[in-house]
């Protein structure tokens, strides 16, 4: 399939470079990333520690911008923004999964998932029943007026992936998502991952881990900045000895 | 997000912090409480100023003059300069100032005033008599030992008891009450109500003899500096001696306490506007803290699309309300205590609406200005190092 069969790509990276000056010393966490994901992909980056993976979805999530190259996320270049702007795009077309679930301590369960609503500037009612809905969907609405600490690290991280489906975002990007977790949790999450990957959502998985990896439909392994592998994940399966 | 949602979170940070919120608002407290009580103190003193001299208003002239040799000032000499200049003048009384121990019935009062006045003190000093009667022309010319109390004295000596008729003793001497004049300063301890009229004859025997001073009443306030040249003109005249007498403008006193009160105000504003001061930078230290210790609060809030505005907004939010309810508790706190004060030292200490409301929105202004720092820092943290900070 050509490009233009596939329309405007969600995420389109071309010629991406994040060059770190470290006195002397030039650091090249990102050496010129091309990488183009459809809607309703869900692609895995997988990579060893200082690959350049989290540097990568920084940029993917519009929480940075690259030192040189184009980033345009549903067709809108985002790697000239500012601040601000790169805050609304997150809100409006990015959700989050953190290793480390990132939820509020001192908030409840309901009030964590409503918190990209709150930015929006959705209403009071109208954000407590999306969030409401929102925990349904990933079956702990039960939870809801609990507070992030009296949940089992899954359910914490049921509560952040309910958190970044609550807006509608055209992406989910998530970074080490079973990091935390134990190999059953791990388990139920990447399970829930697929489910909703099902449901039409584009998720971009970050991982260290080949075999959690290979969950996603494709593969796209980095090695010292750059793209060394890039393919379904069955081709992946065959060639992922080679890179290690 | 709108007021009332970071106005909530805010309540809500404050109350999941207790203990430092507490502390927070410390200096606020401390800075408001003091204005308020300070405020009220000076309420007390001024208020105690102003009633002191509504026994002699501002239409009155007191004159206190000495004898140089033989050149005296008489009765005669007093009462013909309000006759010569009758446009001017509403009338003179002789008075003779003393300080005695007044009894009755096992009810003592030490260290009153005893003023000898006039028949006609009544008119001079614009009071009016409640019970009983005022001296009387006959009284003051057969130095009769009749006295008119103030209603201090009344409650005091007489309490539960219609004073009028009643014998009383001043140091040890007996007096007949014949009237009780009506209250003019709150019946309070030290003020106009806590005085005793007898006849000024009397009174001058009781002291040297001799009548040393006299207060003269203008028709008219602004004639009171024309009024003070027509007796200092007499009293020249009479004693050859600029330095025989003094006479006190009440006018001019008002005035110049007016401006003490003005200089008094204003130091004291400074000095709370230092307390403030220290208050603003003790928020503006434990906000700083507060930033770095939820450094990664607001990262994931960033991360999630908060603006800068909106973390700028809930901690100058946060700092102004913690700040308010600190200027809250400190004016509660100082109104409590100048309410104590004014019980227990029977003085007219009031908190003053004035500086309750400035207090009020000065801690909260304070707190926002120097929230707003804190606030700043804050909202420029970059999400990514946020996110990663424990
Ligand atoms: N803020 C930074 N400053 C300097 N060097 C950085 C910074 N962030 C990442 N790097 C470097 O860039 C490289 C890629 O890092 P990173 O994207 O974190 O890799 P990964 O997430 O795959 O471990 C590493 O060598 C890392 O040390
Ligand atoms: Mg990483």
């Amino acid at each position: 399939m050509s490009n233009q069969e596939k329309g405007t790509p969600l995420i389109l990276l071309e010629n991406i470079y994040k060059i770190y000056e470290m006195g002397e010393e030039q650091v090249r966490a990102n050496d010129g990333i091309n990488l183009s994901i459809q809607k309703g992909e869900f692609v895995a980056i997988v990579g060893k520690s200082g690959s350049g993976k989290s540097t990568a979805m920084n940029i993917i999530g519009a929480l940075d911008v690259p030192t040189s190259g184009r980033y345009l996320l549903n067709g809108i270049d985002v790697s000239g923004m500012k601040d601000d702007e790169l805050a609304g795009i997150r809100n409006k077309m990015i959700g989050f999964i953190f290793q480390q679930y990132h939820l509020l301590p001192r908030l409840s369960v309901l009030e964590n998932v409503e918190l990209p609503l709150l930015y929006a500037g959705v209403s009071p009612a109208q954000r407590k029943e999306r969030a409401m809905k929102a925990l349904e969907k990933v079956g702990i609405a039960d939870k809801w007026n609990n507070q992030p600490k009296q949940l089992s690290g899954g359910q914490q991280q049921r509560v952040s992936i309910a958190r970044a489906l609550v807006g509608n975002p055209s992406l989910i990007l998530a970074d080490e998502p079973t990091g935390a977790l134990d190999s059953k949790t791990s388990r139920e999450v990447l399970t829930f991952l697929q489910q909703i990957h099902e449901d039409g959502n584009t998720i971009v998985l970050i991982t260290h881990d080949n075999s959690i990896a290979l969950e996603a439909q494709r593969v796209v392994r980095l090695k010292d900045g750059k793209i060394i592998f890039d393919g379904p994940s069955e081709e992946y399966r065959k060639v992922q000895v080679n890179m290690q | 997000m709108t007021i009332l949602q970071s106005f909530q979170l805010a309540i809500k940070s404050i109350l999941s912090n207790r203990m430092r919120s507490v502390l927070t608002m410390l200096g606020m407290i401390i800075g408001v409480g003091s204005v308020i009580i300070i405020m009220g103190m000076m309420n007390a003193v001024k208020s105690s100023m102003l009633s002191e001299f509504s026994d002699f208003g501002t239409d009155t002239l007191t004159v206190a003059y000495n004898p140089i040799g033989n050149r005296v000032v008489t009765e005669e000499d007093l009462y013909q300069i309000v006759e010569e200049n009758k446009e001017l003048f509403k009338g003179v009384s002789p008075t003779v100032e003393s300080v005695k121990n007044l009894s009755y019935n096992g009810h003592k009062l030490n260290g009153e005033t005893v003023r000898g006045v006039a028949e006609n003190f009544l008119t001079i000093n614009g009071a009016k008599v409640k019970d009983g009667r005022f001296l009387s022309y006959s009284d003051v010319y057969l130095r009769q030992p009749r006295c008119v109390i103030g209603t201090y004295v009344a409650n005091e000596l007489f309490p539960g008891e219609n004073p009028v008729g009643k014998v009383m003793k001043i140091d040890g001497e007996d007096f007949t009450v014949i009237g009780v004049r009506a209250e003019t300063a709150g019946s309070q301890k030290y003020l106009a109500d806590d005085v005793v009229l007898i006849p000024y004859t009397k009174a001058a025997r009781m002291e040297t003899g001799f009548i040393t001073s006299c207060v003269f009443a203008v028709k008219d306030v602004k004639d009171v500096n024309q009024g003070q040249t027509v007796i200092e003109d007499r009293l020249n005249e009479l004693l050859g001696d600029k330095d025989a007498y003094y006479i006190n403008n009440m006018a001019s006193m008002l005035k110049m306490l007016d401006t003490i009160m003005g200089v008094l105000t204003g130091a004291i504003a400074g000095i709370a506007a230092i307390s403030l001061l220290v208050a603003g930078i003790g928020i503006m230290n434990i906000m700083l803290v507060s930033v770095t210790e939820r450094t990664k609060e607001i990262g994931i809030r960033k991360s999630l699309g908060a603006r800068k505005k909106d973390i700028r907004g809930q901690f100058i939010m946060e700092s102004g309300v913690v700040s308010g309810i600190g200027g809250t508790i400190g004016i509660l706190f100082g109104v409590l205590v100048v309410y104590i004060i004014r019980l227990l030292a029977h003085i007219d200490a009031k908190p003053t609406l004035g500086a309750i409301i400035i207090s009020f929105s000065v801690s909260v202004g304070v707190g926002m200005l120097f929230g707003y720092m804190p606030a700043k820092k804050a909202a420029n943290l970059n999400p990514i190092d946020a996110l990663r900070s424990e």
